[in-house]
């Protein structure tokens, strides 16, 4: 059984989707929740279309019905867990009923989901940024994994919780220290052993206190405490929650270093560009796929002009500011990490080759890999670890609430042929490519008096854009959506809401208040085009 | 597939052959250096066994069976050289190349050649041997649909419905010989259900179906696969990690491709991952201009 | 369900209706409230069973099937549209394009080309009805050779008839058991008995007349025995492969854990065929209490009738009997107080030979194009829907209520040995007595031919037809042919589906050879590369024939060496056999001989 909660994978992660696919035609059930009538919501047995922002009391309904049926895995929770009781005690007031009142689910569809759930043999629960960009985040997320722990379906093959990852490296990020808290591995800074294995390997003293993440370091900035940004293949002058507060934010730096492969808005604000190859096609490497798959990528082309080598470009710039890291090849580099990152210390980079990429964590080369994670729940002594916790979570709604000013819901996402910002995909014309617009149900547009195809302004409390109407059957009333492909076009992130998840730094992409006018035909200007971006790849640094 | 442990023994051409249950005769055959030509199978894809080009002679049998779909079974008897084999693999080889546009179809020359098929010996002036006559279907940037050269494998039906992209934006229309890969009402792709996924491209073995720029660059004569290299590395777009085969020529991607042997992609990919390379470059010809 | 994407044509109010009519208004894979929908995967697979009679009613409705009604039928029943029409488009009976007719054109005139017919004036009679303004159809055998050239009317917006079915006076279900087979009043008569005897649309006349005895009797033997008995009589398949029933129904039986079918293959389109629609005009009853029997003996709670969409009457009387029965109780959740349930369910054909064909039957039944699939699997394991299943021809059928009620032996007293029982036989072409024979198997054709005879035309015998297209030409050498499987197996030629065509030496029997190669051509599938260029070249080869009057040396080879490869790699039958009546042809000097040249 599948339980897609909060993912739209048909369009965001096709290929993914392919296998679930194989799964439904041998018979597995889905069962889809999400707030839109998505695509992928299409193959499911049910679609529940909860309220946006309701995502905590369904999965605390769930788990109340599956505990009130008597359908919890009894023994894995003595076994595996703690804190049931107090779980059991939380989501008691989360009744079908009550639960229908918050959500807008029928009550007795969360009865049946949460049947098969408990009764399926294998159940997996997949999500996306639909569980993620909200303010409570972690809670969301939390709230899934609570379910998994109540039935048991965690840490076996063909069970668990998979959050799919929107990028072909972020995982791979997150492995290699690309966290504020993290050493490679997963190691945490300031832990001595592992700050000594590091210092001694880097030959130097490396700070013992975590850094900032991203959304710390723009308010960082704002106080005036940065002054000077590197920025490496990141368009934060696109892609920030209210970009209009993030683009003044970043104007005010001293000094902004961006290294790119394309010249982003960023990077045309920037005082330094550094024009970089193409990682997956221009270089030679690696990259960890969500399934924590480590593969190759390799150089197909040279890449254009002056754009070098993220490692070569680095390498100089240590150099300029006084050290000699010498000229290491990505094989080395690799060894180097393998020699620090015990789960990556079986991939040697023939394994990587010959065995097309294996899972971590892998300790050594006998290792195989590891298809699945959490195994040691089902182990006799838990391998020596505390028992998974269950997590209290409360429903919370939204921060930003509808009011009669703003009485609509926008949530965005992904297109099927669009990616993030759109400044990669945006490179080939897709025939299916619809351009900007806002999808609002046909009874909210008639009832604005909109039609098809029809020019409006969408406004936040924080700003107001312009676009165009396209009527959807498949968005339930009072919400509206809209891709955040077109950045130059429908600056949606002028829209959505800067209030963030303050353990994963994640903003609340995906709930703000709007409504929608219509153009005047004196008075409001016709929306000035932001001159069209020139993505063409760059080629000559922008030296300042 | 299910292949368990459990082998079976049959006889391939007098030799004595041991493979898994479940293996099928084409892959047993593989097993002992037979090669065997096949069209409408591929690794990727169920079996539609209708091409019947790859079909052997199992002892007991009143057909020939497809060595494709047909399992090995214990104490099978096989014979892949023998006159009625031989005959049909011929015929067949004729019939596609008396009706077809078979010029980008490499593989068949070779077998052409090695089974002496004449695809000529039909049809006489009075009354010529009807061939399939399609104009190219170019419409849109991505790729095009040349149907002349279309064999009917059913392959890019398979890839586009349940073996893989479940989009079923085409099938099969017609019948018999006026059978055609179509939309629904002929509709041009743009306003089909299309999703440009080009799967139906990656598991095309006529050229049927193919990049925009490998036509463009074919009409300008400039397509020349012998001085092409395939690299194959991550693609970028989301985080399931699809390997890609970046086919360059004179240092441009001008194709791509996945192995379909990848537990990741099976040899499939969406849209982003077939044609979003192109930021890198320009696409190279546009014989427009 | 999926993700499916439906274009902007939209349906209009008629086209809504018929669809509604046809498959139910509220029968839709997806049930949407505003916050739950259901769908899925199974549902869609539940439902795509209704797309062909879908189809039929959008063509009906209009006289085609718009791109509109096409989006509608595919939102309801969630087939992909390029699915739909791939589907559409495999059967003669749909139109995808616009047609221009004049206003108030009712129907289009299906007129038979294939042999009895073409001999019989066909061309002439086409000629006539396009002078007159009429909506003309070149279709291949109708299935009433026995009253050449046959017509048919597809209607537009009305139900589809055949005139002579007025003719006789018997449209409709009102009518009396009007049928006159040459043989009536026969009392040695045991499958045609009740044709033209007893009311066929009355349960109440073929309960009087000794209906639903056998059914009583098979249920207090119980299913195991019935096989045996079956099994024992030596009953093979009439549907043209002769396959003993026996043997299928046990594999059947044996089959647990998953639904079964019994299907009753009723699509009788091989050329010079027509028994099946004479017995189910006129004794429907008898293939509803033998389709229960064999589901009873089974095990399987579902039946099928698959029926040729150019029978209508045979339709509405099948369907009147299935109505009759299950108000009845001889049908339904207790059928005939069996303790098991059984159903039946009437599926329209839409034009396609290839249909009958067991597993391209299995195809189109679930919505699909029909293509035949390979076997093994078999249909007793892997047959509709993937399930086990039973499927036989309605003459094999009916024969088993005689087995049951009288045993196995008592069957085994008509016939020889190894073929036991009489066969129903089609007689048509140039005799003065068309129609359907029933016969022991072991009479000679001549014995049949004098039967039906004297011969008309020139009087002199050049050939029959044993067997339909699929079968093979004999010469007049072969009158003392004693009409059993063996026989016909041992001097090459074959029963078939029973057809026997007769040819006078005055018909131009290239232009008969030619039209075979035609109807190959035109009913192949398409799906594998044999048969779907085969037949193609096949048919031009004959052209080639035809106008330089004889075939080289080459050419000549070319015809062996096409029909070597089908007969060896095609997929079915129908690639097996398409070059056999051909071959037998030249074999019998019937085409025009050999020339010296090379070509
Ligand atoms: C091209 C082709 C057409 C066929 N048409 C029919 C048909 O119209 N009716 C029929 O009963 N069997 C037909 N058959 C035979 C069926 O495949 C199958 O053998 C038969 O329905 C089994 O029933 P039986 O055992 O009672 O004969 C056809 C076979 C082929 C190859
Ligand atoms: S277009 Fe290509 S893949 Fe599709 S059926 Fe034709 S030859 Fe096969
Ligand atoms: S033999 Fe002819 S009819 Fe049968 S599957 Fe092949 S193409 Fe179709
Ligand atoms: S490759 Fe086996 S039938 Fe086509
Ligand atoms: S109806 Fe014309 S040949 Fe059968």
């Amino acid at each position: 059984m599948v339980l897609l909660w909060g993912s739209n994978a048909r369009e965001a992660h096709p290929i993914y989707f392919h296998h679930v696919l194989k799964g439904l035609d041998n018979g597995t059930k889905m069962y889809a929740v999400d707030p839109r009538r998505t695509s992928s919501t299409k193959f499911a047995d049910a679609w529940l279309g909860l309220n946006v922002g309701t995502d905590i009391a369904l999965a605390n309904a769930v788990g109340r019905e599956i505990i009130a049926a008597d359908l919890h895995n009894k023994e894995f929770i003595a076994h595996a867990t703690q804190g049931f009781e107090q779980y059991q005690a939380a989501v008691e007031e989360y009744t079908l009923e009550n639960t229908e009142t918050i959500t807008g689910v029928p009550a007795e569809a969360i009865r049946e989901m949460a049947h098969v759930y408990a009764a399926a043999g294998t159940a997996q629960i997949l999500w996306t940024l639909g569980i993620t960009e909200h303010h409570n985040a972690v809670e969301n997320v939390l709230s899934l994994c609570n379910l998994a722990l109540l039935t048991g379906h965690v840490g076996r093959w063909g069970s668990g919780l998979v959050p799919l990852r929107g990028q072909n490296n972020v995982q791979g990020g997150g492995d290699m220290g690309s966290l504020p808290n993290k050493f490679p591995g997963f190691q945490d800074i300031g832990d001595p052993t592992a700050q000594a294995k590091f210092e001694a390997t880097y030959g130097m003293r490396l700070p013992a206190k975590p850094g900032l993440h991203l959304t710390l370091m723009f308010e960082a900035m704002e106080r005036g405490e940065i002054k000077g940004l590197y920025v490496i293949g990141e368009n934060p002058a696109d892609s920030e929650a209210d970009v209009a507060h993030a683009r003044k934010v970043l104007s005010g730096l001293d000094i902004l270093v961006v290294q790119d492969i394309l010249m982003t808005r960023t990077a045309r604000s920037a005082d330094v560009v550094l024009p970089a190859a193409v990682g997956w096609a221009e270089s030679e490497g690696t990259v960890t796929s969500s399934e924590r798959r480590v593969q190759r990528v390799r150089p197909a082309v040279s890449p254009p002009g002056l754009a070098r080598q993220d490692t070569d470009i680095i390498g100089d710039l240590a150099n300029r500011l006084g050290v000699d890291w010498g000229n290491p090849t990505p094989q080395e580099l690799w060894d180097e990490l393998r020699s620090l990152s015990p789960m990556h210390a079986g991939m040697s980079w023939e394994r990587l080759e010959s065995a097309g990429g294996l899972q971590w964590p892998c300790r050594d080369l006998e290792d195989p890999g590891s298809p699945f994670l959490h195994g040691w729940l089902w182990a006799e002594d838990l391998e020596g670890r505390e028992p998974a916790p269950f997590s209290v979570c409360q429903h919370e709604g939204p921060k930003e609430k509808l009011s009669a000013e703003f009485p609509l819901r926008l949530t965005t996402g992904r297109a099927l042929d669009s990616y993030n910002t759109g400044v990669q995909s945006g490179g080939f014309a897709s025939p299916i490519r619809y351009g900007d617009s806002i999808d609002i149900n046909p009874t909210d547009a008639h009832a604005l008096g909109l039609a098809d195809g029809q020019r409006v302004r969408v406004c936040s409390p924080r700003g107001s854009i312009e676009t165009k109407v396209r009527i959807q059957p498949d968005i339930p009333v009072g919400l509206t959506f809209t891709t955040f492909h077109f950045p130059e076009l429908i600056d949606v992130n002028q829209l959505t809401n800067p209030e963030w998840d303050r353990r994963s730094g994640t903003a609340e992409f995906k709930a703000a208040a709007i409504r929608i006018e219509h153009l005047h035909s004196n008075g409001a200007k016709p929306m000035t085009d932001d001159p069209a971006l020139d993505l063409e790849r760059t080629t000559e640094p922008a030296n300042g | 597939m299910t292949i368990t442990e459990v082998s079976v023994s049959l006889t391939i051409n007098g030799r004595a052959v041991s493979v898994p249950q479940g293996t099928s005769l084409l892959a047993a055959c593989e097993s002992i250096g037979i090669e065997t030509p096949t069209l409408c199978w591929a690794e990727n894809l169920t079996p539609v066994n209708v091409c019947r080009v790859c079909v052997v002679e199992v002892e007991g049998s009143r057909a020939l069976v497809p060595s494709c779909a047909r399992a090995a079974e214990e104490n099978m008897v096989v014979h892949t050289e023998s006159p009625r084999v031989r005959h049909s693999r011929k015929m067949v080889l004729e019939f596609l190349g008396s009706s077809t546009d078979l010029s980008q179809a490499s593989d068949l020359a070779v077998w052409m050649r090695h089974y002496q098929a004449d695809p000529n010996r039909y049809g006489q002036t009075d009354v010529p041997a009807e061939r399939i006559v399609e104009e190219p279907k170019v419409q849109d940037d991505l790729y095009v649909r040349d149907y002349d050269k279309c064999v009917l494998c059913y392959k890019c039906v398979e890839a586009c419905g349940d073996d893989a992209q479940h989009t079923y934006a085409i099938a099969v229309s017609g019948r018999g010989f006026n059978s055609r890969i179509s939309t629904e009402f002929d509709t041009v792709l743009p306003d089909s259900a299309c999703v440009y996924c080009g799967n139906c491209i990656g598991v095309c073995p006529t050229g049927a179906i193919q990049f925009k720029t490998e036509f463009d660059m074919r009409a300008v004569g400039d397509w020349r696969p012998e001085s092409q290299d395939v690299t194959t590395t991550v693609c970028s777009f989301c985080g399931v990690g699809c390997n890609l085969e970046l086919h360059t020529q004179d240092n441009k991607i001008v194709k791509v491709t996945s192995p379909a042997d990848h537990s990741v992609t099976h040899g499939h990919l969406c849209i982003k991952g077939r044609f979003g390379w192109q930021y890198v470059q320009p696409p190279t010809v546009s014989p427009r201009d | 369900m999926a993700d499916l994407f439906i274009g902007d044509d939209l349906a209009d109010d008629i086209e809504i209706a018929a669809v509604a009519a046809a498959v139910g208004a509220t029968n839709t894979v997806v049930h949407a409230g505003e916050r739950l929908v259901y769908g899925g995967t199974q549902r869609r697979r539940d439902h795509r069973h209704l797309l062909l009679p879908a189809l039929h009613a959008l063509q009906n409705a209009k006289g085609w099937i718009s791109p509109g009604g096409l989006n509608h039928v595919c939102t309801l029943l969630q087939v992909p549209p390029a699915e739909a029409y791939g589907v559409a488009t495999f059967y003669e009976m749909f139109r995808l394009d616009e047609p221009d007719y004049g206003p108030g054109v009712s129907h289009v005139t299906h007129v038979c080309v294939d042999a009895a017919c073409q001999i019989a004036g066909s061309r002439e009679l086409i000629a006539e009805l396009e002078a007159s303004g009429a909506q003309v159809h070149r279709s291949p055998c109708l299935g009433q050779c026995e009253r050449p050239p046959a017509q048919f009317h597809q209607g537009i917006g009305r139900p589809d008839l055949v005139p002579a079915d007025f003719a006789a006076g018997g449209a409709g279900l009102g009518g009396s058991p009007t049928e006159k087979i040459p043989q009536q009043g026969d009392p040695s008569l045991r499958l045609l008995r009740n044709v033209g005897v007893v009311d066929p649309t009355s349960l109440e006349a073929y309960r009087a007349n000794g209906g639903y005895q056998a059914l009583d009797r098979a249920i207090a033997m119980g299913a195991d025995a019935v096989c045996s008995a079956v099994a024992g009589s030596g009953l093979s398949g009439r549907g043209g492969a002769a396959f003993p029933t026996g043997i299928k129904w046990r594999a059947v039986a044996a089959e647990q854990g998953r639904p079964k079918h019994v299907v009753a293959n009723c699509d009788e389109s091989e050329p010079g065929t027509f028994k099946d629609r004479v017995v189910m005009e006129n004794d429907p009853f008898a293939v509803i209490e033998s389709l229960t029997l064999a589901g009873f003996a089974t095990g399987a709670e579902n039946g099928w009738i698959y029926i040729r969409g150019e029978y209508p009457l045979a339709t509405a009387r099948l369907q009147n009997a299935v109505n009759q029965a299950q108000d009845a109780g001889l049908l339904g959740s207790n059928a005939a107080g069996s303790g098991q349930r059984f159903d039946i369910e009437i599926r329209r054909g839409a034009g396609a030979y290839i249909c009958g064909e067991e597993t391209a039957l299995f195809a189109s039944l679930e919505g699909f194009r029909g293509e035949p699939r390979s076997k093994p699997p078999f249909p007793t394991t892997h047959g509709l829907f993937s399930e086990p299943t039973a499927i036989n021809n309605p003459e094999t059928l009916i024969n088993t209520l005689d087995i049951v009620l009288y045993g196995a032996e008592q069957y085994r007293r008509r016939g020889t040995e190894r073929s036991p029982g009489t066969k129903l036989l089609c007689v048509s072409g140039r005799v003065t007595k068309p129609g359907v024979y029933e016969v022991e198997f072991g009479v000679s054709l001549g014995e049949v031919l004098a039967l039906a005879g004297p011969l008309t035309g020139s009087g002199r015998l050049a050939a029959v037809l044993m067997g339909g297209a699929a079968g093979s030409f004999v010469g007049p050498d072969a009158l003392d042919l004693p009409l059993t499987l063996e026989d016909t197996r041992e001097r090459g030629t074959t029963l078939g589906s029973g057809v026997i065509m007769a040819f006078t030496d005055e018909i131009d029997m290239t232009a008969v050879a030619l039209r075979i190669a035609e109807f190959f051509r035109n009913e192949s599938c398409g799906q594998c590369v044999p048969c779907r260029v085969g037949t193609v070249r096949q048919h031009e080869t004959m052209l080639q024939l035809q106008t330089a009057g004889g075939l080289g040396a080459k050419r000549r080879k070319l015809i062996e060496d096409i029909s070597q490869v089908m007969v060896d790699a095609s997929i079915c039958g129908l690639g097996h056999t398409a070059a056999s009546a051909i071959n037998s042809a030249f074999d019998l000097g019937l085409l025009p001989g050999g020339r010296n040249d090379d070509n």
